[in-house]
This record gives structure tokens, sequence and C-alpha cells, in this order.
């Protein structure tokens, strides 16, 4: 095992618990009462997730951190997770559009990570993307409800794509984590995941009659650690009991 | 087939009641049953609804990752019991909307106890433990009420409430044992939330204006104050089994009664917050009428959505 190996599936958990914990800010907030469900279900996918990967992180590294460790322990430039994730919601209309945009990245990922050397890794991935299918098919159908529905929907959501849009370059590029991955049969190839995102992502934008923005600006540094000034507060609510009360049982 | 006269069908309603069997949506029902039940279940249903927010104020905030994912599907479940609830007072002819404008207007009441803030991560163990073990004695004796739509919702629902009530109790249980910080936390909870639980079960009998109606129509099957000694008997014992200590001085075994006897409730206490003036009755109402409101973009896209799809398709059909 190596630290890239490690740390390849230690971010994979930290896209999971950091979305899943913004999806259950949602919780009896939401526009009715079975999107409040929904809501719920999806964010409790993708906590269950994080702690599979976290598990299997902990077992990676080999010096006794479990999935508690690693979500509450850590600080903001030891996690990993796509910048993205960590934004706040905003309105339904930007939780929805963003959740679309990683909902098909998962799906094509984790699809692919059903094939990986990694045995523990493609158990967990075989899970995962039964899940995140049928993510993208709820999120896909709001984004086209939204997009298609009224001029202020319409406009809701474009605006949520044309925040969104500069942090989904992150998504592909590769950094030596992935390529080291990809090289030990850990990790897909990127660029073939981006194919079939687009296919996926750029034919749904146009039936919902969204415009893809220009290419004009990219957000990335999640990956390294570098946050928004939004991951410092998430965190410090995620993990503020096990740092008020240390070494506790819960 | 002639319509048959009014006390013929108040004769076979009577029969049902009579027979214990239920009463079902197509059947004739005095109106009064029906408006009765109305207010009943949808007055269930929003404290299903209502419910979720002091709750899921400790989601983001859960202690571990396992804790998180267990209360996040408990809101969940609450969340569906509201979904089957209005779906049974549908039946009795009101729809989800006029119930949630009575709701979001002031016109219709939910469970005082959710006026209440959670204020630590034992406050979400005292919940399920003592809430949702207050909610699962009165719904035990809802699974016999007369209307047969709110009997099976009943019976549905108590399911999923004992296992709310058994993790609540296992986050008693697991802070109890643990540093004097969580044990303190613990007790604190319990003394916080231990009386407005006793409230949930309503006025004494004799001053319960709804009580003796509702128990002849067998809606109701067992009285406020039985309910309640029911819940303090089972609970007490369950206090002492992890060390904790029910904030009630004259809380004792009475051998004659084979009940424990214990304090009277503080009934202006109730009076106020069940009048609008408890600590969280503002926010509550505040947070729901909110995310209402800023739903209603979300909702009128899906019918405009659902509308032009509908066109296109009878257009691709024409
Ligand atoms: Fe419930
Ligand atoms: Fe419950």
């Amino acid at each position: 095992m190596s630290d890239a190996h490690f740390t390849y599936v230690l971010r994979l958990g930290d896209n999971a618990l950091v979305l899943g914990q913004r999806l259950s800010e949602w919780c009896g907030h939401s526009p009715f009462l079975e999107e409040d469900i929904a809501m719920a279900n999806t964010a409790l996918d993708l906590i269950g997730r994080a702690r599979m990967l976290y598990s299997h992180a902990g077992r990676l590294e080999g010096r006794g951190r479990d999935e508690d460790a690693l979500a509450y322990l850590r600080d903001e430039r030891e996690f990993g997770n796509f910048l993205m994730c960590e934004l706040p919601n905003g309105d339904y209309g930007f939780t929805l559009v963003r959740q679309y945009l990683l909902d098909v990245y998962h799906r094509h990922l984790y699809a692919a990570l059903t094939e990986s050397r990694d045995d523990e890794l493609a158990a967990i991935a075989a899970k995962a993307v039964k899940e995140a299918a049928y993510h993208a098919r709820r999120s896909g159908d709001w984004v086209l409800r939204l997009g298609d529905g009224t001029a202020e929907s319409n406009a809701r959501c474009q605006a949520a794509l044309d925040e969104l849009w500069g942090y989904t370059a992150e998504l592909f590029t590769p950094d030596a984590v992935d390529s080291a991955m990809l090289e030990a049969g850990v990790a897909p190839d990127l660029a073939t995941l981006r194919t079939r995102w687009e296919a996926d992502v750029l034919a749904r934008l146009a039936e919902a009659g969204l415009t893809v923005p220009a290419d004009d600006w990219q957000a990335e540094g999640g990956r390294a650690g570098r946050h928004t000034e939004h991951m410092g507060r998430l965190l410090a609510e995620l993990q503020f009991v096990q740092r008020a009360y240390p070494g506790q049982q819960w | 087939m002639a319509t048959p006269a009014p006390h013929d069908e108040q004769a076979r309603f009577d029969a049902v009641i009579a027979a214990d069997e239920k009463i079902e949506p197509r059947d004739w029902m005095p109106e009064k049953y029906r408006r009765n039940l109305v207010r009943q279940i949808s007055q269930h249903a929003h404290s299903e609804v209502v419910g979720q927010l002091p709750e899921g104020n400790w989601i983001t905030r859960a202690p571990s990752l396992r804790r998180k994912a267990i209360l996040l599907a408990k809101v969940q479940d609450e969340a569906g019991h509201g979904l089957y609830l209005y779906s049974a007072a549908e039946t009795l002819g009101t729809s989800r909307e006029e119930m949630l404008d009575d709701l979001l207007e002031g016109r219709a009441k939910y469970a005082s106890i959710f006026n209440y803030p959670t204020l630590s991560w034992a406050d979400v163990g005292a919940i399920g433990w003592l809430v949702d073990g207050a909610a699962i004695v009165n719904q035990i004796s809802l699974c016999r009420t007369s209307y047969g739509p709110y009997a099976r919702a009943m019976v549905r629902i108590c399911k999923e409430e004992s296992f709310h009530q058994r993790q609540g109790y296992e986050i008693m249980q697991t802070l109890a044992q643990g540093s004097p910080e969580q044990q303190a936390m613990a007790q604190d909870a319990l003394d916080r939330w231990w009386w407005p639980t006793l409230m949930m079960f309503g006025p004494h009998d004799a001053d319960s204006a709804h009580t003796q109606q509702s128990m002849q129509w067998k809606i109701k099957r067992q009285s406020n104050d039985e309910l309640r000694q029911k819940f303090v008997d089972q609970t007490v014992e369950q206090a002492a089994r992890i060390g904790l200590t029910i904030p009630d001085p004259e809380l004792r075994w009475n051998e004659a009664r084979g009940h424990y006897d214990f304090g009277e409730i503080d009934w202006d206490e109730f009076q106020r917050v069940l009048g609008g003036n408890g600590p969280c009755n503002r926010s509550r109402m505040r947070d729901r009428r909110r995310a209402h409101e800023d739903g209603a973009w979300v909702r009128e896209a899906m019918l405009a959505h659902a509308e032009k799809h509908n066109r296109r398709a009878a257009g691709a059909a024409a």
C-alpha cells in the first residue's frame, strides 16, 4: 500500500462526507415533504458511502485511524474533497444543479471503480454505483423540471450553473495521486470519465434549456487541501462535539 | 337505489362502533366525527413534520458518523410518518394543502413538545427515549382507533417509533456511562425534557375538551391520565437502569395502586406553550413558513413543467 492509495480512497470519502453534510442541512427546510425525505435519503447514502471509504482508508493507512478519526479529527488542510461539495447550499436550484453535476460524475466514477484492482474499493463501488445511478436520475429529473419550468426557475438554475461550472474542471484534472492510482489499476482514467460525463450532462442541460457557460475561469485546490472559506465553518460544525469533548464514546 | 334515511346511517355507524369494527372512508359518518378526526390526524401529521426541526438541529453536529446516519434515518422516518398521516386525513375529504394552510396560518396545532429547544447532543437521546417513548404509548392505543386508515397508519408507524425509542435510550445509556461531562449532559437533558414529555398526554381527563366524545366514538381508546400513568411506570425503571434521576421529588411507588405516584404538571407552562409562547413556537413556525415560501418557485416550476410536458405529449399524439 502506498500513501497515494490511502489518499485516493480518503479523498473519495471526503467528497461523500462533505456533500452529505451539506444535503443534510435541508432536512425539514425543503420545498415540500417528499423532498425532505428525498434529501435525507440522499444524504444518508452519502454518509454511508463516506463511512465505508474511511474505514477502508484507515485500514490501508494502518495507523489505527477509524472512520470517526478521519472524519472528525483532521483539519481543513487535510481534507481533499472537491471545492464544489463544500459550497453553501444556496437555493434549491443551486443544490440540485450541483447535485446533478456530481451525481453523474459519481455514477461513471463508481461504475469504473467496480473494476478496480483494489477489491475492497471495487466492492464499495458496486454499492455506490447503484445509489449514484438513482441519485443522478432524480437530480437529472429536477434539472429538467426546473430548467424547463418557469422563467424564474430557468433563471435560477442558469445562475447556479454559471456559478458552478468553473468548479467542474477540478473533477477531471489528474494530480500525482490520480496518475499513480491509474497506473496501479486502482483508479480509472479521468479523460474517459470526462467524455462520459459530458455526453450525459451536455445533453440534459440542453434539454432543460440551460446554456453551458464559457470556460473562462476555473477554481481548483480542493484535493490539495486549499479550500474555500466555507470549509472551515462546515468542519467547525461537523466536528464540534468530538473536539469539545475529546476521546469519548458517543 | 334510494339513499337510506339518516337515522339508518346513524344506526349502522353506531353498530360498527359498538362492535369494535372499523369505519372506512366511504362509510357514512357523523359530520362531527369526521371533523374531530381531521383535527386529530392532521395535528398528528403536523407534529411529525415540525418534529424534524429540533432533531434536525443536531444532524450536522452528530458526534460520530454512525450517530449521524441513525439520526438522519430517524428524521427521514418522521417525515414519512407525516406523509402517511396526511394521506389518512385526506381520505376524510380534506386536502393536504388545506391542512398545510391551517398549520402555516396558525389555525392548526402540533405537539407542543417541539416548541422546546435542543441544546446539547443529549437532547437527541432524550427526545428519542422520552418523546418517541411517549408517542408509542399513545400510538399503540391508537392502533385500535375506530377509523380504519388511521388505525392502519398507526400500526405501521409504531414499529418505527419503537426503533427510535431504543436508539434514543442507547444514546442516553452511552452518555450516562461516559465522562462526568457526558453524564451531566444526559441528566440535564432529562431534567429539561421530563415535564414537557408528561404534558404530551394533554390535560387531566376532567379538563380535556375532546376526551369524552372521542372515547365514545372510540377514536381515543384510553384517557390522557391512563396513558400518562403507563408512560411514567415504564420510564421510571428505564431511568433507574442507567443511573439517571427523574426530576420529580414526589415520584414514588404506590403499592396500593400498583403504579408510581408523581408530582403535578405545571399547567401554566402547559397553557403558555400551547398558546404560542413556548421557547421555540415562533422560530418553528418561522422555519416552516420560510421553507414553504422559499419553495414556492420550485413547486410552480414543477407544475409548469408538467403542463408543458403534457401539452407536448398531446401535440405529438395529435
Ligand atoms: Fe413519528
Ligand atoms: Fe419517531
